[in-house]
């Protein structure tokens, strides 16, 4: 088999490539940075295969359409960035209700409100927890370079079917904004599912609100329960560097994760037993890579940049739950806005071991 | 005895909306319009949330809907209909819905001119939440929300969406009709069935607006709320098309006549 040439793309416009060659069939957008390029690109993208593209009025016109798409078996994608996110949450809501699938990039940039235009991981709680009203979940990948990323949207939108659940791709600024060599999967051929509108009257969703049904409430509590249980045994994903003998073990995704890489790298030349664990998905959080590390871990250190630690709750609730029997310290490196040094990270470190830092769980 | 009216195929049973509400009247209309342009089968429903909710709630019928968010069915059945062009794609809201909380919605895709279909029953409050004060309520108008009578200086003035979208957007059709006696019901299935065909026809976005009546939260008797709709309420909401419909083809004839 020939293998497919690699060329530089810039993180946006590789996800809009990969989103159609994954089947794609729908998108409907609304501008905002550091997002944009996948609109823009899939404005004449989507039209030269055929497919449908929509500039919206706004980011909550987008993702009731993508539900109307979605509702008729369409593989429906939409992208955005933090307000515009949230002015989404509405809809993920309403297609949990309706058990329809879709896919959705957040570009996450950093800051509350308007925000700012620099990278950041501030969107981890809302995005891995449910962003609307009620129980549900997206499945979240946490792609830290171009080819993950194109990699992930090409698999988003079957799995996205296969557990009729939204799925989310936590990028983030400079993931979007880089450009790194890809290669770019084939053009996935289209599969419609055994559901959807089609007029009739006959088919619908069959399982339109199926669990949420008052009179069964609590009958059909096991089969909601069920979903998420399935995903989490089936979707947790994760990259560990050196985790057998570490004494410290890091916890990064996305960008941060590639730094620690390298923190390990140089901390192990100096002597240092660092590891590393990178969750390749957020929801479901790798709880069983937590099981493989060094039984006598001193410490879990989560590396995000954000101000006031999101992960770092995750790391902890994973920690009391595959090391039972010990209280292993919980350290949270909050780098803030952007993307850390490995001498940051290796000085968060050393301040951890001097005691200049306190755990946080 | 020779039957000389069927209900449409579709409906199946009983709605279960308030005694004298329009909402019965006008959705039988809209399936008997579809039925009759062929397409009982390749039609799908963005519906409201609202009293509208009742028609998916009783399962009268057998139609494919979809229930929307709040506000939010233009924008679905734009995703609908761009995903199946080939099947009539229509909302069913209330005024709240589709002129309130939705009102975005419904202005950027009549802007787009999106070939849906939209209806829109406007019974001049909140129907669903008990009678509070919607952009349709009169002036005076005495509502949960406007316990002394709406005083628009503070809270605005009836909004008339149609003429709206008539005036501001290039619509393929826009009308208002109403359904409290035979010659309204003959006139408002003559504004739906041309609004669906305005859609079939490739032509753009229609919109219907229903002048309803609401006794239960106007606190009337059914009987009671069509003489208030036609005395006070008709003044403020006249029925007629104002964009596409007969006008717009008499002048078209007019033009080739010319020629």
């Amino acid at each position: 088999m020939q293998m497919a040439k690699k060329i530089m793309m810039k993180g946006n416009v590789a996800a809009a490539e990969a989103a159609i060659r994954g089947g794609a069939e729908f998108f409907a957008g609304y501008p905002i940075t550091p997002s944009t390029e996948t609109l823009e690109t899939l404005s004449f993208r989507m039209p030269e295969e055929g497919r449908v593209f929509i500039q919206a009025e706004n980011e909550i016109a987008s993702i009731n359409m993508v539900l109307g798409a979605a509702a008729c078996g369409a593989r429906a994608f939409t992208t955005s960035s933090g307000p515009g996110m949230a002015l989404k949450q509405e809809g993920f809501s309403y297609a949990a209700r309706m058990e329809l699938p879709y896919v959705v990039m957040n570009v996450q940039r950093w800051g509350v409100g308007l925000g700012m235009l620099d990278s950041g991981q501030v969107d981890y709680l809302r995005d891995t927890r449910a962003g609307g009203n009620g129980d549900y979940r997206h499945i979240v990948y946490a792609p830290d370079s171009v080819q993950e990323l194109v990699d992930d949207l090409y698999e988003a939108f079957d799995v996205s079917q296969k557990y009729r659940m939204g799925v989310l791709i936590l990028s983030e600024g400079y993931l979007g904004q880089m450009m790194e060599a890809v290669e770019l999967p084939p053009f996935k051929e289209i599969r419609r599912p055994d559901w959807g509108l089609d007029g009739t009257g006959e088919v619908g969703l069959k399982q339109l609100c199926p669990t949420y049904n008052m009179a069964l409430a609590h009958e059909l509590l096991p089969v909601r329960q069920e979903r998420i249980n399935r995903v989490c045994r089936e979707m947790q994903r994760w990259e560990s560097v050196e985790t057998e003998d570490a004494d410290y073990v890091l916890v990064a995704f996305g960008l941060p994760a590639r730094v620690c890489v390298d923190a390990v790298r140089r901390l192990r030349e100096e002597g240092c037993k660092v590891g590393l664990i990178r969750p390749k998905l957020v929801f479901p959080f790798p709880y069983d890579a937590f099981h493989r590390v060094n039984p006598n871990v001193r410490g879990f250190i989560s590396v995000e940049t954000n101000d006031l630690g999101q992960m770092v709750q995750d790391v902890a609730l994973a920690a009391k739950r595959e090391l039972p029997q010990r209280n292993v310290p919980v350290y949270c490196y909050t780098h803030s806005a952007g993307v850390p040094r490995v001498q940051d990270v290796v000085r968060y470190y050393r301040s951890v071991l001097d005691g200049a830092v306190k755990e946080v769980y | 005895m020779k039957v000389i009216r069927e209900k449409p195929a579709v409906i199946q049973r009983p709605h279960n909306f308030c005694a004298g509400c329009s909402h019965g009247v006008f959705y039988r209309l809209i399936q008997e319009c579809v039925e009759e342009l062929g397409y009982s089968k390749r039609q799908i429903i963005a519906m409201g949330v609202g009293c509208n909710c009742n028609l998916t709630l009783s399962k009268i019928d057998t139609v494919d809907k979809f229930q929307c968010a709040h506000g939010r069915a233009a924008a679905s059945a734009t995703g609908i209909k761009r995903m199946r062009p080939d099947l009539l794609v229509m909302t069913y809201q209330g005024d709240g819905d589709c002129g309130v909380i939705g009102l975005g919605e419904t202005l950027n895709a009549a802007y787009r001119n999106e070939k849906i279909t939209v209806f829109t029953v406007n019974n001049l409050n909140f129907g669903m939440t008990g009678g509070q004060m919607s952009w349709t309520t009169l002036e005076g108008q005495k509502t949960a929300t406007s316990v002394r009578g709406r005083d628009c200086a503070a809270t605005g003035y009836p909004i008339h969406l149609p003429e709206i979208i008539a005036g501001q957007f290039r619509p393929a059709y826009a009308a208002r009709c109403a359904v409290y006696d035979p010659k309204t019901v003959a006139q408002a299935k003559k504004y739906i069935r041309r609004a669906l065909e305005a859609q079939i026809n490739g032509e753009g976005y229609a919109i219907v607006e229903l002048l309803g009546i609401c006794p239960t939260n106007w606190g009337m008797s059914p009987v009671q709320a069509i003489e208030h709709l036609q005395k006070k309420a008709l003044q403020e909401y006249p029925l007629g098309e104002f964009a596409g419909g007969e006008q717009a083809e008499l002048a078209f004839l007019r033009q080739e006549a010319e020629k």
